[in-house]
């Protein structure tokens, strides 16, 4: 159903709700999923991304989400020189996708310890966002629910295991998908649960066996930013 | 109570025994689950949000291709000289819809309402009044929920998106918003806001979406202008006991129709209308060679 506040609503840095706030909230969405702070970043834009990206401020955007800031900033339209002040690297470059959301980035980032991430995503209107790959998975969420992205190896019991803790501390799981690239391999997990997820919660899911990392996105967080 | 025709609010007020903005408020409460001060609290950071970017708006920015800053302080200046055709009150509301609409186009920040490239409309209206002090906040905050509710069923019934329906669907949702929120303050009834809601969407009905080398600068803040414009006319009309001959939740749905009409040229390719002239084609090249 509507909610009124996405009528009048969001504050939000021009100029453009998809081209600007929608790449402010999939750059922030990418610093969570990694997980620390990003010092490099190559980013590839896609479709109208890539035609009139740099005129709608996309570019800065993009940026801006990877330094932390939300939609609302006004250090926005200076993202370029924010990020040389931090130390924050950056490369922008032109992809054509296939089937791709005509609003869509790939960007490869690297954490201050070394993590790396590389995630597709797209903004599909009115500032909302849709993650689409993440390490070269698919996957298909949008930041509505609080979002926990497991990446495991894919054997019996570890999906068992982290949905019996959840319930444990009655987090109710609202959706969750799961993908791999081959039997016995890589695989994500990402789960959206309709409570919040505590941070010592998450630490207990990194100690099961088979898991390789956690990252956890809390949408209250962004929704103090949006009011 | 759904937001999903006009009449289904008017309904909904007069069952409560509420005005139409207090049944989008009890929707509202009932949808985030949350009490009234709340839910009033939120809506008065959203004012606030609007009068801060009219109040911080100076003239000097200009946005990253160039095109668009400055004429809502040249309308300013206009004004003050006391030239205006429109007189005082209109002759604001213009330089109002061109300052936030410009400021939204140089990366300020400002309030989609109920998108960013139509984010001057209904502040425009407002502002001129709250500035000369013939608003409380509380008759905003009223007026903000009428237009939130209006919206609402717009989007519902007929999308509010360039690239779905047109500028008529930015900037025609957007007067009529403001309309609505105009009818409301000047003491006007449900059957008021409704006939002024459909003024306002039948007259900028089959508005294009042609923005040039697809920015939302040319014609869009220009356009902001003209949808503050027929929101006044149509809230005059209405309080003035002129009613829309064809029913508003038809007039929505037509609005709608034509949108799904529309071709694709016209619904924020930058392939047609005003981007496709020789100028058009010129910036997008220029652009394109920056980009």
């Amino acid at each position: 159903m509507a909610d009124i506040f996405d009528i009048l609503g969001p504050i939000m840095v021009g100029p453009s709700s998809s081209h600007t706030a929608g790449a402010v909230r999939i750059g922030s969405m990418a610093r969570t999923l990694l997980g620390e702070r990003v010092v490099s970043a190559d980013i590839l834009l896609h479709g109208s991304f890539a035609d009139t990206g740099h005129g709608h401020g996309t570019d800065r955007a993009l940026l801006a989400g990877l330094l932390g800031m939300d939609p609302a900033d006004l250090r926005i339209p200076n993202a370029f020189e924010e990020a040389d002040k931090v130390g924050l690297k950056y490369t922008f470059g032109e992809i054509e996708l296939m089937d791709a959301h005509p609003n869509s980035v790939v960007m490869d980032i690297v954490g201050e310890s070394g993590l790396r991430l590389s995630i597709r995503a797209s903004s599909i209107g009115g500032g909302r966002i849709m993650v689409n790959e993440l390490d070269g998975i698919e996957v298909a969420f949008d930041g509505s629910f609080n979002t926990l992205v497991i990446h495991h190896v894919d054997e019996f019991g570890t999906i068992a295991e982290v949905s019996r803790l959840l319930s444990n501390y009655r987090i109710n799981i609202a959706n969750m998908r799961l993908s791999r690239h081959r039997r016995g391999g890589e695989a994500l997990m990402i789960i959206e649960t309709d409570q919040t997820v505590e941070r010592k919660i998450i630490d207990w899911i990194r100690e099961f066996h088979g898991i390789a990392k956690v990252t956890y996105y809390d949408k209250n967080k962004e929704a103090e930013y949006e009011a | 109570m759904r937001l999903d025709s006009m009449e289904a609010i008017c309904l909904g007020a007069k069952e409560a025994g509420a005005q139409f903005w207090e049944a989008v408020l009890l929707y509202d409460m009932e949808e985030r689950q949350c009490i009234r001060e709340e839910s009033m609290a939120k809506m008065l950071t959203v004012w606030t949000a609007m009068v801060e970017a009219s109040d911080s708006y100076t003239g000097q920015r200009r946005s990253v291709s160039g095109l668009v800053g400055g004429d809502g302080l040249k309308m300013r200046m206009y004004n003050r000289r006391g030239e205006s055709l429109c007189g005082d009150y209109v002759g604001r509301v213009i330089a109002e819809a061109l300052s936030m609409a410009e400021s939204n186009a140089c990366m300020r920040r400002i309030v989609a309402a109920p998108t960013a490239g139509s984010c001057g409309v209904l502040p425009a209206v407002l502002i001129p009044l709250w500035n000369q002090q013939k608003l409380t906040q509380r008759q905003v905050i009223e007026a903000l929920y009428t237009a939130s509710g209006i919206g609402a069923v717009i989007a519902s019934k007929a999308g509010i998106s360039g690239a779905s329906g047109g500028c008529q669907a930015e900037i025609g949702s957007a007067a009529a918003m403001a309309a609505g929120a105009l009818v409301h303050i000047q003491g006007g009834d449900m059957d008021m806001i409704c006939n002024a809601v459909a003024i306002a969407l039948k007259n900028l009905m089959g508005l294009i979406c042609d923005p040039v080398a697809g920015l939302v600068e040319v014609p869009c803040v220009k356009r902001n202008v003209a949808g503050a414009m027929t929101a006044v006319s149509a809230a005059d009309m209405a309080l003035a006991g002129i009613e829309s001959r064809v029913p508003v939740d038809q007039v929505i749905q037509a609005m709608g129709e034509v949108g799904r009409h529309m071709p694709l040229e016209f619904r924020e390719t930058a392939l047609g209308g005003l981007a496709a002239t020789p100028f058009g084609k010129e910036i997008k090249q220029r652009q394109k060679e920056r980009e």
